[in-house]
């Protein structure tokens, strides 16, 4: 079992699951907020693999990748984080999230090797379906790490037996058709779909994309074992970067979320 | 079928999951995957389908003007005192470019999968014009992605797409070009999955993109292998084109990758030099790696970070390649060169003076090429150049360069 099964097979409520990108605005106040969000209600970490080219990303998570890049984020930093995160909580799950690019220039196999060791429990690569990760699969398998499958709006039955294939952890259900940060899906549309998703499989299903607000959690949190929230938070990072109370002000935002989980 | 279209054939990539030995494939967000084995599946349909080649070939040689006329270059083969040069004419085409080509192809197979709104993205413009004017000849909404950087290079095409009734959207992420209005592409692609066709500008993209375009280009060698056959009663000894994303170049050569007795050479934007950190030669100066949809090879930092591609030529400022280049490049089927902008620029003014044709920035790179390497070949040595593109978009961009006020 990995942090995340442990993490989700313990709670009796939904996870609370908070994305910041690594190294967003530099090195120092990122890990100082990675440190903060387990006190703060985050159950499952997502970390943020900086990317020149995050197609699947709205502005506001775009724009974090920028900031890290420019502030000299790449994937050794973002791994030295994840291990100096560790040297003070051994339980919280972190899941390096990004685009196949940067580990492909990494070496699938060492950079599985390097985040295992590091203290990373699992990936979501949002640009790497099924068709071609079967060397990241193998990978991540020898390694023990969680492959995070994404599943969409416009993923059908079939579709989903070949996403199941191969997946670990939870099951991370993008809630629109679109990219991070958009507006909030309609209930009544994804109710359904997260209806069939659980017939067909018996994996904690995490919902995500558009949920910004403490309301939207517990709306979503009723559905599903998880919620995601990033481009809200990654916004508060965006507005308070180089302030010295910016831990504090995520905490205070990620611990509404978590509160609303609560309830 | 002949035997060399078989196993030891160049011409049978790529695989039934669109790679290229190592390169192309479908790395796209998971929600686009249902969307992308659509297109497979109707482009393998539409393939198979005479009444589909029977409306493409009509708007072809009615609609485009095909074929684009052989032209031998009589004037600047005897200046450069070498080569027979010719130019095969796809500047001449309707709107100027060679783009026109796989539009046309498109459109029908978005038409033919019902779907209600086209994006493009662009770089020179000439992609997007070409796809505005399919989009106004089927009716179909049309939005076009434009770096804003090239929005002010190609002033003259961003209007001609407006009067075409294009929905421009300036994109001002990243360097604001062609890389980035691919991204802003995939992005609203993502978001209207459910009745929108991404038309994409060149041989690149997931699969099956690549190959389809390439399929739809191929009409440019085709009809050169047949007009040189009547002109010469030969093959042609070397083709040159430039290379951006690479569709003219494949269109020109495909057709000639099993005859080794064909050289084949494409020209990649050199910039300031490939020396430099400013130019645009992704397989020259680039390295293997995975972006918008496909494995190939891009301009990249040891982290896997793309860099920005730098070209006088809009159209070639792409910091990655198509599939089956970096597998042709692999395979050393096709020679691949760069040269400078300044050696473009120069080329450019050499076709106006000698040939009264302005050609387009892109094609000016070849031509620059051409150039180089024409007075090492025997007069008997025939050479052919694809002049995919004129260059009336670009005279604002040359103006400035020679500083001249117009």
């Amino acid at each position: 079992m990995t942090r995340i099964d442990k993490t989700l097979t313990a709670l009796t409520r939904p996870a609370l699951v908070t994305f910041i990108t690594a190294g967003d605005p530099n090195h120092d106040q990122s890990l100082s907020v990675l440190k903060a969000l387990p006190d703060a209600g985050a159950d499952i970490i997502e970390l943020g693999m900086p990317f020149t080219d995050p197609m699947a990303d709205g502005p506001v998570i775009d724009l974090a990748s920028q900031r890290a890049l420019k502030g000299g984020a790449n994937m050794i930093k973002t791994l030295d984080m994840v291990r100096e995160f560790r040297t003070g909580n051994d339980n919280t799950p972190i899941i390096l999230m990004g685009y196949i690019n940067p580990i492909h220039a990494y070496g699938i196999e060492k950079f599985c090797k390097d985040a295992q060791n590091a203290g990373v429990d699992g990936l979501i690569i949002v640009d790497l379906p099924p068709e071609e990760s079967s060397e990241l699969e193998t990978a991540a398998k020898d390694t023990n790490l969680n492959l995070i499958r994404l599943v969409t709006p416009t993923t059908d039955k079939a579709r989903l037996d070949k996403l199941l294939r191969g997946a670990s952890g939870f099951l991370y259900y993008v809630s629109i058709t679109g990219v991070t940060g958009s507006k909030k899906a309609d209930l009544s549309s994804i109710t359904p779909h997260i209806a069939a998703i659980k017939k067909q499989s018996n994996m904690p299903v995490a919902i995500g994309f558009g949920i910004k607000t403490p309301e939207d959690a517990a709306q979503m949190g009723a559905i599903g074992d998880a919620v995601v929230v990033g481009s809200s938070i990654v916004q508060t990072i965006a507005d308070n970067g180089n302030d010295p109370k910016l831990a504090e002000k995520v905490s205070t935002q990620v611990k509404a979320l978590s509160d609303a989980l609560k309830a | 079928m002949t035997v060399k279209n078989k196993a030891n054939s160049f011409k049978n990539q790529p695989d039934d999951k669109g790679h290229f030995g190592a390169y192309g494939g479908r790395y796209v967000a998971e929600t686009l995957m249902p969307l992308i084995l659509s297109v497979e599946q109707a482009w393998n349909e539409a393939k198979a389908d005479p009444a589909f080649w029977e409306e493409f070939e009509d708007l072809a040689k009615h609609y485009i003007g095909r074929p684009s006329p052989l032209y031998f270059a009589k004037r600047l083969t005897e200046e450069l005192g070498g080569a027979k040069i010719y130019f095969k004419r796809d500047e001449l085409n309707h709107t100027g470019a060679h783009k026109i080509n796989h539009c046309i192809g498109q459109v029908l197979l978005a038409k033919r999968m019902g779907k209600t709104r086209i994006i493009a993205e662009t770089g020179a413009g000439q992609h997007g014009v070409a796809t505005a004017t399919v989009c106004a000849l089927f009716d179909i909404p049309c939005t076009v992605f434009m770096g804003a950087t090239d929005i002010e290079r190609q002033a003259p095409n961003v209007f001609r797409m407006k009067l075409l009734g294009a929905d421009i959207r300036p994109v001002t992420s990243g360097s604001g070009t062609l890389k980035d209005a691919m991204n802003d592409a995939m992005r609203d692609w993502v978001t209207n999955v459910h009745d929108t066709y991404y038309l994409i500008g060149t041989v690149a993209g997931p699969h099956p993109f690549p190959a389809m375009i390439r399929d739809f280009q191929s009409v440019i060698g085709t009809e050169l292998r047949e007009q040189m056959m009547e002109r010469e009663g030969r093959l042609p000894d070397t083709l040159v084109a430039c290379i951006g994303g690479g569709s003219n170049a494949l269109g020109l050569m495909h057709p000639f990758l099993d005859d080794p007795e064909v050289n084949l050479i494409g020209v990649e934007a050199g910039g300031m030099g490939t020396d430099t950190d400013q130019h645009a030669a992704s397989l020259t100066g680039g390295t293997p790696g995975i972006l918008h949809g496909m494995q190939s090879y891009f301009l990249q930092d040891a982290d896997g970070q793309i860099t920005e591609a730098h070209s006088i030529s809009a159209g070639l400022d792409y910091p990655g390649i198509g599939p089956e280049h970096a597998w042709l490049f692999d395979q050393k089927r096709v020679q691949y060169v760069s040269v400078t902008d300044d050696e473009a620029l120069s080329a450019f003014q050499t076709c106006a003076k000698f040939e009264g044709i302005l050609p387009a920035l892109e094609p000016a790179h070849a031509l620059a090429h051409v150039i180089k390497i024409a007075g090492d070949y025997d007069k008997d040595h025939i050479l052919v150049m694809n002049l995919c593109g004129r260059g009336d978009k670009d005279i604002f961009t040359i103006a400035e360069k020679l500083g001249v006020e117009i």
